[in-house]
C-alpha cells in the first residue's frame, strides 16, 4: 500500500478509447507492460483503475498481476501529481549532510507529508533515494531539473518560482 | 501445509517435503553426515527432509516450486562461499551439506527475529494456534527473546506504544490509526485474510499461479508496504478474479488466510481420508474433525486425482450436509395431494414394499422399476439395480448417465471395446495438444481444469470446440490456439470435416491404423470421409466455423506431437451424440493416439459416480460389467449368486419409464438419489408420468423436487455418513470413508437392503466390503478389487484383476480391448429441432463453477453468494435487437414450454446462441428442453433447444402454479405423540 495524498482529490475520468491505442501501440514489443504504463502515466499523470482490466486483457494477465506491477514502482501514480513534482533525497550522504532536517522543515512548512501535494496543486513532494549527486549534499530535484546543496529555502523560491 | 497438526497415517506420510519431487537419475550426497541418495533435480531441502532432516522453512511447502525468499532455510555446503538456500540448491554427487551450524543457526535466529518484530504476539488466542508453521519454526530456531522495539509494523490497529521516534508516523498523537494496519477481509464466505498476520511469504500468490492458475493474488507495492492484494487496489477476495478453491488457505504458513469454520470451531483432532462426492474428478479430501464435528475439508496430497488440489465445492461447500431442510425421519403419505405423515423406519418400509408388490400384483411384475443414482456409492448402485433384478424380478432400472453420458458408453463401446475414458488425469502432463469439445473443465472439472492449465502455460496447444467463448478460450496465461464456435448440434460436421482435413491432406497414422485398427474398415471410412461434402469448405455455412480456421486446427493436432481430446455433456446431450463419440474416437485412432501417456479419448464424466453406476449395471439391458442381460452366460452368474431367475429382456429406460406411466401401465418407482423432475428434459413431461404412478419412493437427503409426487420418502444419507467406493472419470475406484454415523440412522445401503428384505428378500450384507466382494465375484474388470487393496494401494482403476493386479492407468496399450479398434462411419444428421421464424434462437445449458447439477446441494451452502440464480447469458447484438439490457427479466420460450429468468449480455456467446444454467429450480430450464434425444442411447438433447427470447415482467404461469404445487406437497404433518 503506498501512503496517498491525504485528501485525495476527485480523480479525473479516463475513458477506454483514450487508453486503448496507447496499449495497442506497444503490443508488438516483447515485454509490453512497462511501455504501456509509461505512455498512460506520461498522457494522464497517472495510471487511471480503468486501465487495469484493459491492460490484463491485452496481456492475457490477471487483473492483480498488472496492479502487482503498477504498485511495485512509486514512479506509477494512481493519482495525478501537482502540477511540479519535488523530489528530496533521503539516502545515507544527504542524511549526513542533514537532509533529513531540511526535509522536515520544508514539509512544515508547505503544510505537507511525504507524497502529499499541495493544496493549490502546484506541486508535490516525493521521497527520492540517491540522486547520484552525493557530492553536493543534500541534494532534491524538481520536475527534471537537479539541485544540489539544497536548502529549505532554495528549494521553497524554486517552486514558488514555477509556473 | 497446514495439515501437520494430526498424526500421519503410517502409510501415507502427509509431511511437507519443502519442494517438489523431481526424476531424475540417482544423486549420492551427504547430509549431517548422512548418506542420501535422492533423484537429481531434488533441492537439498528435499534431501534432507527425506532423510529426515528437516530444515526449517516458511517460504517453501513442496506443492510450489522452490522460491528462496525466506531465508530460514540457509545451510552450509562444504566447498562453497556463503550459505545458500536449501530449497534453491539442486543436489550434486558427492555434495556434503551441514544444516546444523553455529552459523546457520544464527542466521536463522536472526531472520526469525526480524519477522516476529513485525508479528502479533498473540498466539494463544490466535485461530491457527498449534497449526501454525512460524510458530513452529520460531520453536524450531529457538527463538527466545525478540530484541527490536516496537516500531512502525502492520499488525496494531494504532500507533499507541510505537517507540521509534525516527519516523514521523510514530510522532502522531496517541490512538491515531496505523496506516499501515489493514483489517480483516471477511468477504469470502468461507475463509478470511487477516493481514495482520501475513509474513508476506509469497505461498499464497503462487499457489494461485501454480496449483490453481487464476492469478488473483500479487504482492502489492515493495520493501516494507508489500502486502498480499487480491485482484486489484479496488478489490477485496469476493470482487477479485479468486474462484475460492482454497489453494491458497492451504498453502498459508501462518492464520493469515484461514477457514472461517477453524477459527469459529478451532483446529481439528482426527482425520478421516476420503472422497468428494461432487463431480467426476474423485478429488481425495482429508475430512478433519473434532469427534463427529466436520471442521474443515482438506485436499489430501496423495490423492491420484488432485494431488492435493481442491475447488470451492468439495472444500468448502459441505454444509448441505448440516442443513435444517435435511428430512431425517422417514415419512409416507397415500396420495400426493395430502401432507407427509412422518412415521418409523419400519412402518415407512413396510407401507412402501406392500404398496410395490400390491401394485406388481394388479398390474403385472414389470410395473415397477427402480433409478440408480450416480451420486451414490458402487455398493448402493449395485445394491438397487439387484432389487430390480432380482427382488422386483425385472430389468426396469435407469440411472442419470441416461440423460449425460450414456453416448459415451455406447460410442467408446462400439469403436475402442470399454465404455470408459482411455486415460488417467497425469496424462495430461505428457500432452503436446489438446482438444476439448463440449466440455467446460475450469467450471464444470475445476481440479482437472488446473492440471490441463499448468499442461497449458508449459505450452500444449489448445484447440477449443464450444459455442461459448469459455474461460480456456482466453483467461490469464492461458489462449486458445484455435477457437472453433461451432452452431449447437453440428459436433458431426465439425468433428467429420477435421477427420476430412487429416485423411485428405495425408496426415493419417497410416502405420498406426494398419498394426492397431480394422484396415478394411478404415479404407471404407476414408473414402467416405475424404467426400467432398464434408470438407470444413462445404460445411463451414452450417457449422458456422470458418473453412481456414479448421483446417490450422486439423493439422495442429495431427502433427504436433500427443493429441488427446476431452469432452463433455456438449458432446453426448445431442441427438446424435453417440455419434460424434464414436467421431472423436474415430479422429483419435486416425492421428495415432491411443494406447499411451499423453494422448487418448477423455469424457470428463459428470458427477462423482456416474462411472460407477454405469460399470454397476444400471442400465437396463446391461448386467453389472457391460455385459448384456441376453448374455446366457451372463445371466448364469448372477443367477448363481443371487439364487433367482434374471429376466433376459432388457427393461425401461427413465424416458419409456415415464411414457409408460403417462400410459398406465407403469406405476411404482424407486428413486434413490437422483431429482428426475428437475434434471430430467421436458419438466411436464416428468410430471405427467410421476403423477400418474401409485408409489414414488423418493430416498434422497432433501425433499427435492421428484419428491413433491412421491407417496414415501426415505431420508438419504451424505457420502461423509457412509463407507462405499466412487469410480471417477478416469475410472479410479476411491474409497469414501465414514466420517459420521449417519444423522438418519442408515446408510443408503442399508436403506436399500431393508427396502429388499421387506419385500421378501433375504440380503445380510454387514458392511459395503461385502458387497464390493459379491462385485469382484460376479465382474471380471472388478475381480481383484477388495477393500483390503484400496486400503494399501489408495486407489485402483479398473480393469483391476489377476491380469492387471495394480489396475490400469491407460487402457488399450497393447492393442484394442474389442481386438482391432473399429472405424465407423459418421454421417451428420441434422437435429429435428431446428430454429425458425418463431424460436429464431439456440438454447445451450451447461454449468458453473460454484453451483452443482441441480444445486440441491450447493444451494444450501454459502456457494449462493457467487451465483443465486440462474441468468440467461445472450450475445450483445441478439439483446439489442430484441431491446434487452442486462439484468432484465426475460421470457424463455421453446416448442416444449416456457420460462422467465434475467439475462445477462455477453460477449462469450456467439450470435444466435444463448446460455443457461440448471441449477435452480425456480428457473426450471428443463420445461424448455425438449423430448428429442440420442438415436442410440436416448440421452436427451439439452444442448439444443431452438428458442425466442423477450422481455417479461417475472416468473411465468407455469411457474407460479409450479411452486404453488410444490408447496403444497411439501406439507409435513406434526409428528403423532
Amino acid at each position: 500500500m503506498n501512503p496517498q495524498p491525504r485528501a485525495p482529490q476527485a480523480l479525473p475520468e479516463v475513458g477506454e478509447e483514450e487508453i486503448r491505442p496507447l496499449i495497442d501501440r506497444n503490443l508488438h514489443l516483447e515485454g509490453p507492460l512497462l511501455p504501456m504504463l509509461h505512455d498512460i502515466q506520461a498522457a494522464f499523470g497517472h495510471i487511471p483503475e480503468t486501465a487495469v482490466p484493459m491492460l490484463a486483457a491485452a496481456l492475457n494477465l490477471g487483473r492483480a498481476e498488472v496492479h502487482g506491477v503498477i504498485s511495485f514502482y512509486h514512479d506509477f501514480r494512481k493519482a495525478p501529481a501537482g502540477r511540479h513534482v519535488l523530489k528530496i533525497c533521503r539516502a545515507e550522504a544527504c542524511q549526513s549532510m542533514g537532509g533529513e532536517a531540511m526535509a522536515e522543515r520544508l514539509l512544515a512548512q508547505l503544510g505537507l507529508d511525504w507524497h502529499g501535494t499541495s493544496a493549490d496543486g502546484r506541486v508535490t513532494v516525493e521521497p527520492v533515494y540517491c540522486l547520484g549527486l552525493c557530492a553536493c549534499a543534500p541534494a532534491a530535484m524538481l520536475d527534471e531539473t537537479l539541485m544540489g546543496r539544497a536548502s529549505e529555502a532554495r528549494l521553497m523560491a524554486a517552486v514558488e518560482g514555477a509556473e | 501445509m497446514k495439515d501437520f497438526i494430526i498424526p500421519n497415517d503410517k502409510s501415507f506420510d502427509d509431511k511437507d517435503m519443502g519442494t517438489p519431487a523431481r526424476t531424475g537419475k540417482p544423486v549420492h550426497l551427504t547430509i549431517d553426515g548422512a548418506e542420501v541418495t535422492v533423484p537429481a533435480g531434488t533441492s537439498v531441502m528435499r534431501a534432507a527432509a527425506e532423510a529426515g532432516l528437516d530444515i526449517p522453512k516458511l517460504c517453501a511447502t513442496d506443492s510450489l516450486e522452490a522460491f528462496g525468499s525466506c531465508r530460514l532455510c540457509v545451510v552450509e555446503i562444504e566447498g562453497r562461499r556463503g550459505t545458500p538456500a536449501s530449497c534453491t540448491t539442486p543436489v550434486h554427487d558427492g555434495m556434503v551439506v551441514h544444516t546444523q551450524s553455529e552459523k546457520v543457526r544464527k542466521i536463522r535466529k536472526g531472520v526469525m527475529e526480524l519477522y516476529i518484530s513485525d508479528h502479533p504476539l498473540d498466539c494463544l488466542t490466535c485461530s491457527a494456534n498449534g497449526d501454525c508453521e512460524l510458530q513452529d519454526m520460531a520453536g524450531a530456531v529457538g527463538l527466545r527473546d525478540m530484541r527490536y522495539e516496537t516500531g512502525e509494523n502492520h499488525y496494531a490497529p494504532s500507533l499507541a506504544g510505537m517507540l521509534s521516534k525516527s519516523d514521523r508516523r510514530a510522532q502522531a498523537p496517541e490512538g491515531e490509526a496505523n496506516p499501515q494496519y489493514l483489517p480483516c477481509d471477511e468477504s469470502n464466505p468461507y475463509f478470511t485474510y487477516d493481514p495482520s498476520k501475513c509474513i508476506v511469504c509469497n505461498r499464497c500468490v503462487r499457489a494461485c499461479e501454480e496449483v490453481q492458475g487464476t492469478f488473483a493474488l500479487t504482492i502489492e507495492g515493495r520493501g516494507f508496504d508489500s502486502r498480499v492484494s487480491a485482484g486489484t487496489g479496488l478489490d477485496d477476495f469476493l470482487s477479485s478474479d479468486c474462484v475460492s478453491c482454497g489453494a491458497c488457505v492451504q498453502a498459508c504458513p501462518t492464520a493469515t488466510l484461514q477457514e472461517k469454520s477453524v477459527a469459529e470451531m478451532g483446529t481439528p483432532t482426527r482425520s478421516v481420508v476420503t472422497t468428494c462426492a461432487y463431480c467426476g474428478v474423485g478429488c481425495s479430501f482429508k475430512a478433519e474433525l473434532q469427534g463427529d464435528q466436520l471442521v474443515r475439508m482438506v485436499p489430501w496430497k496423495h490423492g491420484k486425482a488432485n494431488r492435493g488440489h481442491s475447488c470451492v465445492k468439495g472444500r468448502f461447500a459441505y454444509g448441505y450436509a448440516d442443513h435444517p431442510d435435511r428430512i431425517l425421519s422417514p415419512m409416507i403419505r397415500d396420495s400426493i395431494d395430502e401432507p407427509w405423515r412422518e412415521v418409523g423406519w419400519k412402518e415407512a418400509l413396510s407401507f412402501a414394499a406392500g404398496k410395490m408388490r400390491g401394485l406388481q400384483e394388479k398390474y403385472g411384475q414389470k410395473s415397477i422399476g427402480v433409478i440408480t443414482s450416480s451420486r451414490c456409492t458402487n455398493e448402493e448402485t449395485y445394491l438397487v439395480q439387484k432389487l430390480a433384478r432380482a427382488v422386483f424380478g425385472n430389468n426396469n432400472t435407469d440411472t442419470c448417465a441416461r440423460v449425460c453420458h450414456s453416448p459415451t458408453g455406447y460410442g467408446l463401446g462400439q469403436t475402442f471395446g470399454t465404455s470408459a475414458g482411455t486415460q488417467d488425469f497425469d496424462s495430461v502432463e505428457q500432452t503436446d495438444v489438446i482438444i476439448v469439445i463440449g466440455a467446460n473443465p475450469t467450471d464444470a472439472h475445476p481440479v482437472f481444469g488446473s492440471r490441463m492449465k499448468k499442461r497449458l502455460r508449459e505450452g500444449a496447444k489448445l484447440i477449443v470446440i464450444d459455442p461459448r467463448k469459455i474461460d480456456l478460450v482466453k483467461s490469464a496465461h492461458i489462449a486458445a490456439n484455435h477457437h472453433l464456435p461451432l452452431r449447437p448440434g453440428t459436433n458431426v460436421a465439425v468433428v467429420s470435416a477435421l477427420a476430412h482435413v487429416i485423411v485428405t491432406e495425408g496426415l493419417a497414422d497410416e502405420a498406426y491404423i494398419r498394426e492397431r485398427c480394422d484396415w478394411d474398415e478404415y479404407l471404407a471410412y476414408a473414402e467416405f470421409i475424404s467426400e467432398d461434402r464434408h470438407s470444413p469448405e462445404e460445411t463451414q455455412a452450417l457449422t458456422g466455423v470458418p473453412a481456414e480456421e479448421l483446417r490450422a486446427a486439423a493439422r495442429t493436432f495431427a502433427t504436433g506431437g500427443n493429441g488427446a481430446i476431452y469432452y463433455g455433456l456438449g458432446v453426448t446431450e445431442h441427438s446424435q451424440g453417440s455419434t460424434t463419440v464414436m467421431g472423436i474416437a474415430n479422429l483419435a485412432m486416425l492421428t495415432g493416439n491411443v494406447g499411451r501417456p499423453g494422448v487418448g479419448v477423455n469424457p470428463l464424466r459428470g458427477q462423482n459416480n456416474v462411472q460407477g453406476s454405469c460399470d454397476m449395471g444400471s442400465f437396463p439391458h446391461e448386467l453389472p460389467g457391460y455385459r448384456h442381460v441376453k448374455g446366457q452366460e451372463v445371466r448364469d452368474i448372477f443367477q448363481k449368486t443371487w439364487g433367482v431367475e434374471i429376466d433376459p429382456e432388457p427393461g425401461l429406460r427413465i424416458p419409456n419409464m415415464l411414457d409408460a406411466a403417462v400410459d398406465g401401465t407403469f406405476k411404482g418407482l424407486y428413486c434413490q438419489g437422483e431429482d428426475i423432475l428437475q434434471s430430467d428434459p421436458d419438466t411436464k413431461h416428468v410430471s405427467a408420468g410421476l403423477a400418474a404412478m401409485e408409489c414414488v419412493i423418493v430416498h434422497d437427503l432433501f425433499l427435492n423436487e421428484t419428491a413433491n409426487y412421491a407417496h414415501v420418502f426415505l431420508p438419504g444419507s451424505t457420502f461423509l455418513e457412509k463407507d462405499g467406493t466412487f469410480t471417477n472419470a478416469e475410472r479410479r475406484i476411491n474409497r469414501v470413508r465414514e466420517v459420521m454415523a449417519p444423522k438418519a440412522d442408515y446408510a443408503d445401503w442399508e436403506v436399500t437392503q431393508l427396502l429388499a428384505n421387506a419385500m421378501g428378500a433375504n440380503w445380510s450384507y454387514s458392511h459395503p466390503s461385502e458387497i464390493m466382494a459379491e462385485i469382484a465375484m460376479t465382474t471380471p474388470s472388478f475381480a481383484g478389487v477388495t477393500y483390503d487393496v484400496l486400503e494399501e494401494k489408495g486407489s485402483v482403476q479398473w480393469p483391476c484383476n489377476e491380469e492387471h493386479p495394480d489396475g490400469t492407468p491407460l487402457m488399450h496399450v497393447d492393442g484394442f480391448v474389442r481386438g482391432k479398434g473399429r472405424f465407423i462411419v459418421t454421417e451428420y444428421v441434422a437435429t429435428e429441432e431446428k430454429t425458425g421464424p418463431r424460436f429464431p434462437l439456440l438454447l445451450t445449458t451447461g454449468r458453473i463453477l460454484s453451483q452443482y447439477n441441480v444445486g440441491a446441494q450447493t444451494r444450501r451452502t454459502d456457494n449462493s453468494i457467487w451465483h443465486d440464480e440462474d441468468v440467461l447469458e445472450i450475445h450483445p447484438h441478439d439483446a439489442e435487437v430484441r431491446g434487452l439490457t442486462d439484468g432484465q427479466w426475460v421470457r424463455l420460450a421453446s416448442r416444449s414450454g416456457e420460462t422467465s429468468l434475467r439475462a445477462k449480455v455477453s460477449d462469450r456467446m456467439s450470435p444466435g446462441v444463448v446460455y443457461t444454467t440448471f441449477h435452480h429450480p425456480d428457473t426450471q430450464a428443463n420445461v424448455i428442453t425438449t423430448d428429442f434425444s440420442d438415436w442410440a442411447t436416448n440421452c436427451p438433447e439439452y444442448k439444443v433447444t431452438a428458442v425466442q427470447v423477450s422481455l417479461s415482467n417475472g416468473p411465468t404461469d407455469w411457474q407460479e402454479e409450479y411452486n404453488a404445487q410444490a408447496e403444497r406437497s411439501r406439507r409435513i404433518l406434526p409428528a403423532a405423540e
